[in-house]
């Protein structure tokens, strides 16, 4: 760890909860339906779509209704999505001439963008159109991320409204959201990332020439595909020099922009943020973090405001901030004290100004160790997934780190929405456990907290465990599950708890040799991917519409503050007592036994 | 139910046409409007005919293993290193035999070219990067290569450092990132200067 280092996350850190007020008093006003200025500009587009769509802007929904509108739309969704990925073989848009995607492949995509995950079973370049690639996911990148919202802005409805039978219009924070929010953002955030040296463009992969021509050896193949053998029995291969390097190119930024901003973290090329053409330089890179957290962070404030109390959307977001400084610093300290099995060699792997020093495998050097360990965190911390260093290269305490964080579920900031509305579930919990402890009948924001509300945020904690972990001992017992391991050892069964953590979670983030493009793969992850979000978004909505219905006790003598630093402690008590017993024993079998094994220099 | 049956496919309809298409398309606009040298991959065009075929991109690595050349990041891209078309890390964990062979033989390689540099070998010169195509190596890195690329090239050290320290940046804004040494543009300098 260096001062520097430190430096650089303390900004970042700065820069993030001093944009949470502004943004989120801003999106208070979008939600409330306040005049702002975007009106002038987007209005008529706004009351365009709602005429066509039929939709009565004041027509609000009781929680059921709420409830189907956003099955009905995400069903929609991932029907098209679906349709498209097998059907792009016979439309437009498709200079490659790629044929339809398999049926498991494309569910398990189509599953992924729809639920906010963007887990990568492919390889974009490789499989998907631009056809696809336009109307398919990046279009889910918006409206996935602004379902979350939506259903976010329900249950602050739910916790704010007293004796009322409604928590909102569905198409109306849909719509919101998309014109008011994410699309302004992403044009912003996509125009800076391109002074950077983003690339913007639709014309053809460019070729440059290569300084040094690099040879390689290539096996021969016959005429049926065959390897040809040589006399020996060997494969044969043949030597072939290469002399230009074909750059791929693309509309990279403006979807970078919104693979950010809407937690989603779907890559425009293969190793996502790493590339150099996904993010360039330090400066980029340090926007890119901002855009992971911003909306997050600045929705507990939108939170505060809306429930008449921003000290309460302070206390969550002062809660999420602590959890993140301290897993930080785990990754910075595990990274920072490299690969004793390297520096055995004479590897100099000290952290200064004249080099990144640390494990350096799988990292960027214009990023070094902080701004590499500081993204593993975020976009872990958040339902991001996207990377700009190789996690499975990671040590592997520093590999734990962002295995551990999705484990909390989602709730460490999380995904746009998704992660407010887990966390106030989560905050739920904390002032029931403190009312057991003196006896009281607990209350949330005036609500009492009774029998249903727990049914709710029982079913919603219990779940993903469930979903996680079994199908991680399916998996690790199965040989068609093991088949897809990379790394042998300890590692391998980090591999496949780290891929089910993502998708059960709807992170998307993955161990990245981790071999997922399979069957097996991609159908239980699949159903793990729609479960973590759909179990969420009803039992929410059900808890919202019961909320609303209750009136408002007023704060006694026994009620327990929820903007106090105690509060704060309960919170992340709660949080992480829940996905420390439930995960602690897994994770000793994976990061943890490796760890050990990294130390005494065995090899497994 | 058939309202909102109506209003989930329009929706959906109206939102793609929005975000899918006239998004993407207003940003290209914009960006090849205003920015074209980054939006189309900041490639290095020589000062010789203009119809030349661009000598690399600036944000791009490329492949080298000649002594008179400073070498860059091990890269993990296949079939060939610094693929372009084709991005990706090694992906091997830390405790995975396969790691400790490849730095094995990259610091054998190293010391081949080079047999009486006994100074530690800098960490990012053995390790591949996350893309497979990072363009840059620490000035450590650099520094650990200077006396091989003068003697191969029969200039003195002190000439090939000085075009070292003018190819290396400093942390962005003082202090963001980390110090590095483009590796591409170092060894064009290197060829520029001969």
């Amino acid at each position: 760890m260096t001062t520097n280092g430190w430096l650089q996350i303390s900004f970042y850190l700065v820069a993030l909860l001093a944009l949470a007020k502004p943004l989120g008093g801003y999106m208070a006003r979008v939600y409330e339906g306040q005049p702002i200025w975007l009106d002038r500009l987007l209005g008529s587009v706004e009351r365009a779509i709602y005429r066509l769509c039929g939709i009565r802007e004041q027509n609000e929904m009781g929680w059921k209704e709420y409830g189907m509108a956003t099955l009905l739309f995400s069903a929609a969704g991932f029907l098209f999505l679906y349709a498209l990925q097998r059907l792009q073989g016979y439309l437009p848009l498709n200079p490659a001439g790629f044929g339809a995607v398999p049926p498991e492949l494309a569910f398990n995509t189509a599953t992924s963008f729809v639920t906010n995950t963007n887990w990568q079973a492919y390889g974009g370049e490789t499989t998907m159109s631009y056809l696809t690639q336009m109307l398919g996911l990046t279009v889910q990148n918006f409206v996935s991320a602004a379902t979350g919202m939506a259903v976010l802005v329900a249950l602050i409805r739910g916790l704010a409204r007293k004796s009322a039978e409604t928590i909102g219009n569905f198409w109306v924070d849909l719509v919101r959201t998309t014109l008011y929010i994410l699309l302004p953002l992403s044009v912003i955030f996509s125009l800076v990332l391109v002074s950077q040296g983003m690339v913007q463009t639709f014309s053809d992969y460019q070729k440059v020439k290569l300084l040094q021509p690099v040879s390689y050896d290539q096996p021969v193949s016959d005429a049926s595909g065959q390897p040809v053998l040589d006399e020996k029995g060997q494969p044969k291969t043949e030597k072939v020099t290469v002399t230009e390097q074909v750059l791929a190119l693309g509309p990279a930024a403006s979807q970078v922009a919104i693979k950010q901003l809407g937690t989603n973290g779907g890559g425009f090329f293969n190793v996502n943020s790493a590339h150099p053409f996904e993010n360039p330089t330090p400066f980029s890179n340090f926007l890119e973090l901002l855009a992971i957290l911003l909306i997050p962070a600045a929705l507990c404030y939108t939170f505060g405001k809306m429930v008449g109390d921003t000290r309460q959307g302070w206390a969550i977001l002062a809660a999420m901030t602590i959890v993140l400084v301290v897993f930080v610093w785990g990754a910075y300290w595990a990274e920072s004290a490299g690969n004793p099995l390297i520096a055995k060699m004479g590897v100099d792997q000290t952290l200064s100004n004249v080099q990144p020093g640390g494990n350096m495998e799988g990292k960027e050097v214009r990023f070094g160790l902080a701004n590499s360990v500081l993204w593993a965190s975020a976009t872990t911390a958040a339902s991001n997934g996207s990377v700009n260093s190789m996690h499975d290269s990671y040590t592997p305490l520093g590999g734990l780190v962002p295995l551990f964080l999705m484990q909390f579920g989602e709730v460490i900031f999380g995904g746009v929405g998704s992660g407010l509305y887990g966390m106030l579930v989560f905050a739920i919990i904390a002032v029931f456990v403190a009312g057991l402890m003196v006896g009281r009948t607990p209350e949330y924001l005036g609500k009492k907290i009774e029998a249903y509300e727990m049914k709710m945020a029982s079913l919603l904690i219990l779940i993903m465990p469930i979903i996680v972990l079994g199908l991680t001992a399916v998996a690790s017992v199965t040989a068609t599950g093991r088949a897809s391991i990379f790394n042998p050892g300890p590692h391998g069964f980090s591999e496949i708890l780290y891929a089910y953590s993502s998708m059960g979670n709807n992170n998307g983030s993955a161990f990245a040799g981790f071999g997922a493009n399979t069957p097996f793969y991609n159908l239980t992850g699949g159903v793990a991917m729609l479960v973590a979000r759909f179990w969420w978004i009803i039992p929410t909505l059900a808890l919202a519409g019961s909320l609303a219905r209750k009136k408002a006790v007023p704060a006694g003598l026994g009620t327990l503050p929820t903007h106090t630093p105690l509060f704060i402690v309960l919170l992340i008590g709660t949080v992480v007592l829940v996905g420390a017993l439930t995960f602690i024993p897994a994770l000793a079998l994976g990061p943890i036994v490796e760890q050990i094994v990294m130390i005494q220099g065995v090899h497994p | 139910m058939t309202t909102h049956l109506r209003a989930a496919f329009v929706s959906l309809g109206l939102l793609t046409i929005l975000t899918g298409v006239l998004y993407p398309l207003a940003v290209t606009g914009v960006a090849q409007l205003l920015l074209p040298r980054q939006a189309n991959g900041s490639l290095i065009v020589k000062h010789g005919g203009p119809s030349d075929q661009p000598a690399g991109s600036a944000l791009i690595g490329q492949p080298f293993d000649d002594p008179k050349y400073f070498w860059g990041r091990p890269s993990a891209t296949g079939p060939f290193p610094y693929n372009a078309a084709a991005s990706s890390g090694s992906n091997l964990g830390p405790t995975n035999d396969a790691l400790t062979t490849a730095v094995k033989d990259r610091i054998a390689a190293l010391k081949a070219a080079d047999p009486d540099n006994t100074a530690p070998v800098p960490v990012d010169l053995v390790t591949a990067s996350g893309s497979g195509l990072d363009p840059h190596i620490s000035p450590a890195a650099a520094d650990y290569q200077v006396r091989r690329v003068a003697r191969a090239r029969g200039l003195n050290e002190e000439a090939i450092r000085r075009l070292v320290e003018q190819q290396t940046e400093g942390r962005q804004f003082g202090f963001l990132g980390e110090p590095r040494v483009n590796v591409l543009l170092l060894n064009l300098a290197l060829d520029a200067a001969r």
